[in-house]
């Protein structure tokens, strides 16, 4: 039996369902249409009356969420693409994200956000906003790079007592598959190491892993042997895996599909160059998208974002400095 | 049924009963917006103070209408002192809130208007305008899922309030909408009160009245004299009544005018003195007063003791919180999340200013 990643996120919130009765799904196209990647397929029909269909109504989306964690159920919401979650900012970074710290009641809700790039996906329905959320205290954010964290991760979402931004990246929908879901798990907040190595440390989070480990494939040829770490979460950053990493290989590259200005990247580089300069043997790098929207055609779109050929370049000028 | 004849005994009206009860959580915010205009002013609230004023009779009458009790929601918005209090807002978590009270319900953390406690049916509002609306349609939602694992739950209904200025927004508009489509047991108290901060209601919307809009949502709506107490008791008790028994979402406009400036930084120089005499410009509280005086309800004697009695009230609610601890932040946890574990707040060292010795003056 195979289970791709979007498998695993269906199964995770129909155990998520069945486990906890104040656990509901609401989102656009989610009921009997079972959702525009068909994360939901079915579940309207096995849950009655706990899977429905929303107007388009970002806001208000989040908004009933908030509420109806704040009074005891435990949503999960899906935008329809990370980037419509645009419209529902205000909800989930100002009302969500401040809701405990003001008033000592918590907000456990689960913004699932299918994101990044895929071919032909163009400026509007290719985003990737963890380093948004981010941001912004009173969030977690997720990023799993794994049909097993795909899984065992929007279990956790849903348990954990605070809002939960569940990046799930499009592009790992359908290609990326398992033999089976996980019965254990890493937590939350643990980064991994997805492939050991020496000579330097690339830091990647969601679909950017796959091309970092394949990045590293291509580089033992150069006979160059790369430790790639799978951040996981972006909120929280596990630092302490990535200057273990550091302090193992004294290079660091940092790879991430979202915009180059501030983000996720810096963020790891901030950190790493605070709290682990003395470990460095070369100044730290970073890849991300190019400065621009995102392209539509495929040609434009692979090289705005990196990539395993643009990774392998950004580490073999890293290996050189 | 045929129409109750006219009552021959003493026994006050309910009409009456119930416009005399919210008059008194009237003059009761009344007193209390005086009184923290006034420290305000002396310099002893920092951020904003904002008033209900001209705003008491309408407020009021929606929370009086709610029963906290049985479970019923209500949002206050920035005007809504009198709605808060006749929902069952204690006095002394206004005066707190205001004041910076680490005992206060929002610790310190947030200030003036933006309090609350959800678990009472009471959240706390966000400065941005219609976000409330969908909120307590979540809550109401909450409700129903409960009451299909629970059918002894009663139906509740809940409230919020918004302005003239605040129906502009896309919020507003989701949040309506969406109550419309799930049919939910909601009533929003729109106050027309002419003005948002500056903008005249000729620059905020083109529509003949607000509650034309009911109709293009699918939702009862009622369009009342802002300024009358016994029209807005009337028209609250009937929209909490329908909506509680199934009839949907509920959309009640009152025309009135703000007597105050947007806050109390505000001179409101802007509104145009002769609008004061044209009809809603009127003060409710005074009305309110003159009308029970006029029906026999009340003697002006009788209204001058309540007043007295909550400017009492008031006294004692202020002098408590001015006597409370204030946050400290060596105690404070700085973290945000309420998985601690996940918490990033562990990061950043406590500030090693004195609170005292830091930070810019209130304004």
């Amino acid at each position: 039996m195979s289970i791709t990643y979007l498998d695993a996120i269906r199964s995770a919130q129909e155990k998520a369902l069945a486990d906890d009765p104040s656990v509901y799904l609401y989102g656009q196209d989610i009921a009997g249409f079972g959702g525009a990647f068909k994360a939901t397929k079915h579940l309207a029909k096995e849950f009655p009356g706990r899977v429905t269909d929303s107007p388009i109504s970002e806001d208000a989306i989040l908004g009933s969420a908030i509420g109806a964690a704040i009074a005891g159920m435990r949503p999960i919401v899906e935008m329809q693409f990370a980037d419509f979650s645009s419209i529902a900012f205000n909800q989930i970074v100002n009302q969500a994200a401040t809701h405990y710290w003001r008033t000592g009641i918590p907000c456990p809700i689960v913004v699932r956000m299918p994101s990044g790039g895929t071919e032909g996906s163009g400026p509007f329905h290719s985003q990737s906003m963890e380093a948004i959320y981010s941001h912004y205290p009173g969030l977690v954010v997720m990023t799993p790079a794994t049909v097993e964290d795909a899984y065992s991760m929007l279990l956790e979402a849903v348990a954990i007592d605070d809002p939960v931004i569940f990046c799930e990246h499009k592009f790992l929908y359908y290609h990326l598959k398992a033999d089976a879901l996980p019965e254990e798990r890493l937590p939350v907040g643990k980064a991994r190491i997805a492939r050991a190595g020496r000579h330097a440390t690339v830091v990647a989070y969601s679909a950017m892993v796959h091309e970092a480990l394949r990045a590293a494939r291509e580089l033992t040829d150069d006979g160059y042997d790369i430790e790639v770490v799978d951040l996981r979460s972006t909120k929280p950053i596990d630092t302490d895996t990535i200057l273990a990493s550091v302090a193992r290989t004294g290079r660091l590259l940092v790879v991430g599909e979202a915009f180059p200005w501030g983000g996720v990247t810096a963020e790891v580089i901030a950190r790493v160059s605070a709290e682990g300069f003395h470990l460095l043997d070369a100044p730290p790098q970073r890849l991300n998208a190019r400065d621009t929207p995102i392209p539509y055609h495929p040609n434009l779109w692979r090289v705005h974002r990196p990539n395993w050929q643009s990774i392998v370049a950004a580490a073999q000028k890293l290996l050189r400095l | 049924m045929a129409e109750a004849a006219p009552s021959v005994t003493t026994e006050p009206s309910a009409l009456q009963e119930r416009s005399l009860s919210v008059l008194r959580w009237m003059l009761l915010a009344r007193a209390f917006e005086d009184k923290i205009a006034k420290l305000y002013r002396a310099g002893k609230i920092v951020g904003g103070v904002y008033l209900g004023r001209g705003q008491e009779a309408f407020s009021a009458a929606l929370g009086h209408a709610l029963n906290q009790k049985n479970g019923d929601i209500f949002a206050g918005l920035i005007r809504d002192q009198a709605g808060r209090m006749a929902f069952g807002e204690e006095l002394i978590d206004a005066a707190r809130t205001y004041l910076g009270s680490a005992r206060g319900p929002m610790r310190g953390r947030d200030g003036n208007i933006h309090r609350g406690r959800p678990d009472q049916g009471m959240p706390a509002m966000i400065s941005h305008l219609g976000a409330m609306i969908s909120v307590v349609n979540g809550m109401l939602i909450a409700r129903r899922y409960r009451s299909q694992n629970d059918a002894s739950l009663a139906p509740i209904v809940g409230a919020s309030t918004i302005g003239d200025g605040g129906t502009s927004t896309g919020a507003f508009h989701e949040g309506l909408n969406q109550a419309a489509v799930e049919k939910l047991p909601l009533v929003i108290a729109v106050a027309n009160n002419q003005f948002a901060y500056s903008t005249s209601v000729d620059r905020q919307f083109a529509c003949e009245n607000l509650v034309d809009r009911a109709i293009g949502y699918g939702v009862e709506g009622q369009s009342i004299d802002g300024t009358d107490l016994l029209a807005c008791v009337e028209a609250f008790d009937r929209a909490v009544r329908r909506a509680r028994e199934g009839h949907g979402p509920q959309l009640v406009v009152g025309k009135l005018l703000r007597l105050a400036g947007h806050g109390e930084h505000d001179d409101a120089s802007y509104i145009p003195t002769d609008l004061r005499d044209q009809p809603h410009g009127g003060d409710c509280n005074e009305i309110a007063a003159a009308t029970a005086i006029e029906r026999g309800w009340a003697s002006a004697d009788e209204i001058a003791a309540w007043r007295s009695e909550v400017t009492e009230q008031v006294e004692a609610a202020i002098n408590s919180a001015q006597s409370d601890p204030v946050p400290n932040p060596y105690h404070e946890s700085w973290q945000a999340l309420a998985t601690r574990h996940l918490s990033e707040g562990n990061a950043q060292p406590t500030p090693q200013v004195h609170p005292a010795a830091s930070g810019t003056a209130p304004k």
